[in-house]
């Protein structure tokens, strides 16, 4: 049986200490700047917030791990050179990385450092993994949510490393993150500043009726009617009209959050070895909430007792939950 | 988890005119010595609003008889009740009702999840909203607790008694 750690979001040392209390068998974390994909104002945590909060999870046999995981842009690699190294005089247990080139780096200048390959990578055959291994020497894939479970499990006998799934959270997988459609209307991209929509290009606008509408970069991307459930201002999540659509429909993805509580049990025995819970840019409550139940979920399975899941509808985007493709390819 | 006990739609009834005056006067005080406080005890704070300190924002809890005026600037704090109708013109709005918007400055809900079922609202400078919540968030503890304990035990009665009024809605 596989160890089912629970890999758990911290924004801010106050929510990095909540997921250390409720649980979590690992944090992951990022600096205040382009080097991680949440990249969000006023998130994230500075050198000396790093230091003091990893001592508090490692006091506490709660591993730290640090996410680098967005692309240099080309010529710009000092930011990510000198996050790797301040990451390793902070002592954190493993980086999470995309890039090749900051892969490269750290198994260079920082050998027997230990890497886990991001979801931003995108790495989904068992030659793109091993290829990771073998550069980079790469313990670890988090696969992208694309997979079903007996793809997974065959996956797993095919590959040198560790598997990490996600499990609960944020569902916006258009190519993990490779996805240009907020660089198109605002700029900024994804994948080398760390910020999907970036909030200083959203706003969101009250009509008369009640009805809410959020706009990007000036675009009007969705209006919510006065007691429809709203999802994050992400334009894979926006409702268009198109020629033969005209009444304004999810054209690449609905506001919905992936939910495997159900399917956990499938996963341990798949060879899943960690699972992820998305939500870094989430509140203490979120992750209190979410680590909490899944802990007890998986010491459940663990017991061999049927695991007894909270309900976590109220915390999903869009107040929806998919097990998307894990469950089935038909999803979307 | 509370479920969703919905925004009033439509702009509320109290808020203006002499009883909201009279209301914003009494809890005038209060308002100053609970933001100074809070600022004395949570300097890290102030970082995470970057150049947002500067800003603006008018938090309209809404069955309250005013809404709130907040300038999170270390140098010149402001925190302060004014009537809907003379609220000024502010950089971001922030609009709900009171306890849940006790509860997301305490974490013990999650901004995000009441943003997705319509409790929250926000307009304006979404960005100053973002790293305010981002800030506040960051706040080990009890705001609510800290505040309530600052007047003692009329302080800790009338904390209890919000929070079970909001749950019996
Ligand atoms: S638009 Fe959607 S898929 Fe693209 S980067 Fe943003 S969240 Fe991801």
């Amino acid at each position: 049986m596989s160890l089912a750690e629970l890999i758990c979001p911290a924004g801010t040392p106050a929510a990095l200490r909540t997921a250390v209390d409720a649980g979590a068998d690992a944090v992951y974390c990022g600096f205040q700047d382009a080097t991680n994909a949440r990249n969000f104002p006023g998130l994230n945590f500075t050198p000396d917030e790093l230091t003091e909060t990893a001592a508090y999870a490692h006091a506490r046999g709660t591993k730290v791990l640090l996410a680098l995981n967005t692309y240099p842009p080309a010529g710009k690699v000092d930011l990510w050179r000198q996050a790797a190294d301040l990451g390793v005089r902070i002592g954190v247990d493993a980086f999470i990385v995309a890039d090749m080139g900051v892969a490269d780096y750290i198994a260079r200048i920082h050998p027997g450092t230990r890497l886990h390959l991001s979801v931003q990578a995108a790495a989904s055959s068992p030659e793109a993994i091993r290829y990771y291994c073998e550069s980079f020497g790469v313990k670890r894939v988090v696969l992208p949510r694309i997979l079903t479970i007996p793809e997974i499990r065959q996956i797993r006998t095919e590959i040198p490393c560790e598997i990490e799934t996600f499990i609960f959270g944020n569902h916006g997988l258009m190519v993990e993150g490779r996805c240009s459609l907020t660089n198109y209307l605002t700029g900024q991209s994804t994948n080398m500043d760390g910020v999907c929509s970036p909030a200083s290009d959203v706003e969101y606008t009250r009509d008369a009726d009640g009805s809410m509408s959020s706009q990007l970069a000036g675009f009007t991307i969705d209006r919510f009617g006065p007691e429809e459930k709203a999802g994050y201002p992400t334009i894979c999540k926006g409702r268009y009209t198109a020629p033969h659509r005209r009444e304004g429909y999810y054209a690449f993805e609905e506001p919905v959050s992936l939910n495997l509580s159900r399917l956990l049990p499938d996963l341990i025995d798949a060879g899943v070895h960690a699972f992820k819970i998305e939500g870094r840019q989430r509140s203490k409550s979120y992750v209190r909430g979410v680590v909490t139940a899944f802990r007890r979920a998986v010491d459940d399975i663990r017991a061999g007792r049927q695991a007894d899941i909270a309900d976590l509808v109220a915390l999903t985007e869009g107040q929806k939950q998919t097990q998307g493709a894990f469950e089935t390819k038909k999803w979307r | 988890m509370k479920m969703s006990a919905g925004i009033a739609s439509g702009p509320p009834l109290a808020g203006r005119g002499a009883v909201s005056r009279l209301a914003c006067a009494l809890v005038q005080p209060l308002l100053s010595r609970v933001v100074r406080r809070i600022a004395a005890r949570h300097p890290s704070l102030f970082a995470r609003l970057g150049p947002h300190q500067a800003t603006d924002f008018l938090i309209d809890p809404v069955e309250l008889p005013f809404a709130l005026h907040l300038r999170p600037d270390p140098q010149a704090l402001v925190f302060r009740a004014v009537p809907r109708d003379a609220a000024p013109r502010a950089g971001a709005v922030i609009r709900g009702r009171f306890m849940l918007l006790l509860e997301l400055v305490d974490s013990e809900e999650d901004g995000d999840a009441a943003f997705f079922s319509r409790d929250l609202e926000v307009s304006g400078d979404t960005e100053a909203v973002v790293r305010l919540r981002n800030a506040l968030d960051d706040v080990d503890g009890s705001i609510a607790e800290e505040t309530a304990r600052m007047f003692g035990a009329p302080g800790r009665a009338i904390l209890a008694r919000l929070r079970r009024s909001y749950v019996a809605t």
